[in-house]
């Protein structure tokens, strides 16, 4: 990754960890999540990068990392340059007009109880800005531009269709021209036809004000669609990671290939004919207790003894395409069905830790809830420069 | 398979098979009184699946496909809705038979599976022992003998470590696992009829990979007739011999999967095809989606209930469009269509939409 300080978003060895709590009486910090461990990446102005893995992986928890929603455990992000790793709550509040972001849920991720017009001010108001023609007129300015009914302004959230909803938090993560959004899962939600109406927009709007997005999303063709660039996630690691032609094309890293033969295409010829389809079996092991080595080894079809213990670091092998893989392997050289009963029977390090505490289920409710705020606290939280949750500290002291 | 128009059952064309097919559905209607109006959650839905074959339904969210399952499963309160018209499973009416006979179908001959594997699992017990209480709900054998059968069973669904998991909680299993227990439990005692309504949405393709194989694979076994509900057409054309379109509560169109795919005739199914980003084609600059929302089951447009959102109304002519609901109409054998384009006009429509599909961008 190239790291001048000209990008809009600069990621370097980000890393983010849970408590793991046991249960009883006394609650003791047993362990760690390792939700994020060691993510570089960079996005320059104007460009999307696409950001997919299996869930579990850690995409949301970077997501919300890169913008102090969560506290990393350690790293660094700078935005438009400036580190903003360290910085409080009040500090954090001038990176908010620079860096946005829109949540999967639109029907959580608003406030039920305040109007549209109400969600679409409250950016003006958090951060003391008066668009030329005054706020009202900006605010039904944003609703026209997204594709809302101005006359609209004064209706809640409720009365809106999933994709109108979305349509709201665009609106509000674009009123103060930010450089950067954060888009998780934006379009995961809804139907076909409306998701491809909310990808237009998006597009066009990042042509318009030269957005930059890190989109998050686990359909691979949808990131095909919007992405100017891909990174692969695993168990907290970039696997892989390179611009949108080579990803699709020519792919690398074994889990690459198995995610992008796993897609069903709607084509029910093509589906007959396809040639090499890698079946990847079991589930995701669990971040608590990651396996050594390479992440990825209990699940990969050609790991050999050399990946059991030596952690493969991401390498560029070509202009642009990093590949964390000791065996890298091209499309031509799969073997014809990749179908390999991987490990997972009884390996120790299969999934389902036994230790439970921190199930994808509470982990996505701590998101979604926001330390028990409820509705509308992911908005509220992002407007405010608060941050929602702790990652686990390692005494990193902060301003 | 084989479509059906809307006459009573007598007259029901059977194509392609000289048998009575295995599951009919005839002029289904389902509907909620809700406080904002009379809610058309079914309008009219009429299909069948012959013994051994997958149909799909696919369609927007709240166009009534779930609501179609759950009347063939006598899982919709008659208390809160209104349910007529006929379902056939195997000779048999449902629609009209005791709660209490349609219950005793249920979980034997009938089985459906769900997006949410915790709404078939109870949190608070092992799996095991729900599995083998699905079983003696049903069958008059031992505790040991079910228990025997349950483990051969989660063996055979790809639970790992399955005499260890066996006696654990939902809580303890990954998605994908509580998904496969719960696919054990639908298919324990063996139903002919599995209806899977949005099976893996909430899953990763891989994981989708496996458990789509895995239904698949006990469907050859079983010879199990199968109902995939589903939003997603690259599923669709990976496992279904047949599909039906719906919209607004209707099917819209209904074919053989190769034939939907290739020559999709109604307006709103080509809209659906060309809305989906595509890995196997070249990328378009932008993606051509349908305009508009889906429409209101309250208030149901007057005409074609896909006008507001339909390119090609204009074509026909004197309006029909806004005024007369268009009938399900078979457009070649087998291929059944509910549009007031001609047949010819509707074929070209399609072959130009593909065309520019796939001539986009890089
Ligand atoms: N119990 C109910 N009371 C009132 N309306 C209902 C009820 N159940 C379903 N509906 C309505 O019936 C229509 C069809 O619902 P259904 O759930 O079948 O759609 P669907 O195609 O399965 O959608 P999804 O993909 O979102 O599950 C919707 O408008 C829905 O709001
Ligand atoms: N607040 C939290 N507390 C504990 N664990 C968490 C929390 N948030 C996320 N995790 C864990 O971090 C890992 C990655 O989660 P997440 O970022 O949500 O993945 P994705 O977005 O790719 O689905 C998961 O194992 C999840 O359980
Ligand atoms: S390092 Fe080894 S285990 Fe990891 S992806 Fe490469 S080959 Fe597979
Ligand atoms: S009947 Fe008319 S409005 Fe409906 S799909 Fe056909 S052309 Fe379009
Ligand atoms: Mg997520
Ligand atoms: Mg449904």
């Amino acid at each position: 990754m190239t790291n001048q300080t000209s990008d809009v978003l600069d990621v370097t060895d980000l890393r983010t960890y849970f408590p793991v709590r046991s249960r009883g009486l006394i609650p003791r910090t047993i362990g760690a999540v390792k939700a994020v461990d060691g993510v570089s990446l960079s996005l320059d102005a104007g460009e999307t990068l696409g950001l997919v893995g299996e869930s579990g992986s850690g995409k949301t928890t970077a997501a919300r990392s890169i913008l102090m929603l969560v506290r990393p455990t350690g790293g660094s992000v700078k935005i438009d340059g400036e580190e903003i790793t360290d910085l409080s709550a009040r500090k954090l509040m001038p990176i908010r007009r620079k860096a946005q972001m829109i949540f999967q849920d639109p029907y959580n991720a608003l406030n039920p109880r305040h109007t549209v017009g109400a969600i679409i001010t409250a950016p003006f108001k958090v951060q003391k800005v008066v668009p030329p023609g005054g706020v009202k007129k900006g605010v039904l300015e944003l609703m026209e531009r997204v594709g809302l009914n101005p006359e609209h302004y004064n209706r809640y959230p409720n009365e809106f269709s999933g994709g109108q909803r979305q349509r709201i938090g665009i609106a509000r993560a674009i009123a103060l021209r930010p450089k950067l959004i954060v888009c998780d899962e934006p379009v995961s939600a809804l139907d076909v036809s409306i998701q491809a109406q909310i990808l237009n927009l998006l597009r066009d709007l990042q042509k318009e004000f030269g957005i930059a997005y890190l989109f998050v999303a686990h359909d691979l063709a949808v990131v095909r669609q919007i992405s100017h660039r891909v990174a692969v996630m695993y168990l907290g690691k970039i696997m892989e990671t390179a611009p949108r032609e080579l990803i699709y094309s020519r792919p690398l890293h074994p889990y690459t290939h198995s995610l992008l033969s796993a897609v069903p295409v709607p084509d029910p010829k093509r589906q007959a004919h396809r040639k090499s389809r890698i079946v990847l079996h079991g589930d995701l092991p669990s971040p608590i207790d990651p396996p050594s080595g390479c992440v990825f080894r209990t699940r990969c079809f050609q790991a050999q003894e050399r990946c059991a213990v030596e952690v493969p670091p991401l390498v560029e092998l070509a202009p642009g395409h990093h590949v964390a893989c000791h065996f890298p392997i091209a499309v031509e050289d799969l073997p014809a069905r990749a179908e390999v009963q991987a490990l997972t029977a009884d390996d120790p390090q299969e999934a389902t830790p036994d230790v439970q505490i921190v199930s994808r289920e509470e982990a996505a409710d701590g998101a979604a809830g926001a330390a028990g705020k409820g509705r509308g606290a992911q908005e509220e939280a992002l407007d405010e420069g608060g941050a929602a949750e702790e990652g686990v500290s390692l005494n990193k002291p902060r301003a | 398979m084989t479509a059906t128009s809307e006459e009573p059952l007598s007259g029901m064309p059977i194509v392609g098979s000289a048998d009575r097919p295995f599951l009919s559905v005839n002029d289904l209607h389902v509907t909620f009184p809700t406080e904002d109006g009379l809610v058309q959650a079914v309008d009219g839905v009429s299909l069948s699946v012959e013994r051994g074959k997958t149909l799909a339904i696919v369609g927007e969210s709240g166009s009534g496909k779930s609501v179609t399952a759950q009347a063939i499963m006598g899982l919709v309160n008659r208390k809160s809705a209104t349910v007529t018209g006929e379902i056939w499973l195997d000779g048999q009416e449902l629609i009209n038979l005791p709660q209490r006979e349609v219950q005793e179908l249920m979980g034997m001959e009938i089985a459906m599976i769900f997006q949410d594997p915790m709404s078939s699992l109870h949190p608070f017990y092992r799996i095991g022992d729900q599995i083998v209480e699905a079983i003696r709900a049903h069958r008059s054998i031992g505790k040991a003998a079910a228990r025997r059968e349950t483990l051969e069973m989660l063996q055979h669904v790809g639970i790992p470590a399955a005499e260890r998991r066996i006696d654990a909680y939902p809580h303890q299993l990954s998605g994908g696992m509580r998904q496969r227990v719960m696919i054990a439990m639908a298919l324990i005692n063996s139903p002919q009829l599995l209806i899977a309504d949005e099976p893996t949405t909430a899953l990763d393709v891989t994981v989708q990979a496996q458990i789509l194989e895995l239904i698949a694979r006990l469907q050859g076994e079983f010879g199990t007739t199968v109902i995939l509900i589903t939003h997603d057409l690259g599923i669709v054309a990976d496992v279904a011999d047949d599909v039906a379109v719906m919209y607004g509560g209707r099917i819209v169109e209904l074919a053989s999967t190769t034939t939907l795919y290739d020559l999709p005739e109604m307006p709103y199914t080509l809209g659906l095809l060309s809305s989906v980003p595509r890995m196997d084609q070249k990328l378009p600059e932008r993606l051509d989606p349908i305009r508009g929302n889906p429409p209101s089951p309250i208030r149901l447009p007057k005409g074609c209930v896909f006008q507001p959102r339909c390119d090609y109304w204009q074509r026909v002519p004197g309006e029909a469009c806004l005024t007369v609901r268009p009938d399900l109409l078979e457009s070649d054998p087998d291929h059944w269509v509910r549009c007031h384009l001609k047949v010819e006009e509707r074929k070209q429509i399609a072959r130009d939409v593909k065309q520019i599909l796939a001539g986009g961008g890089e």
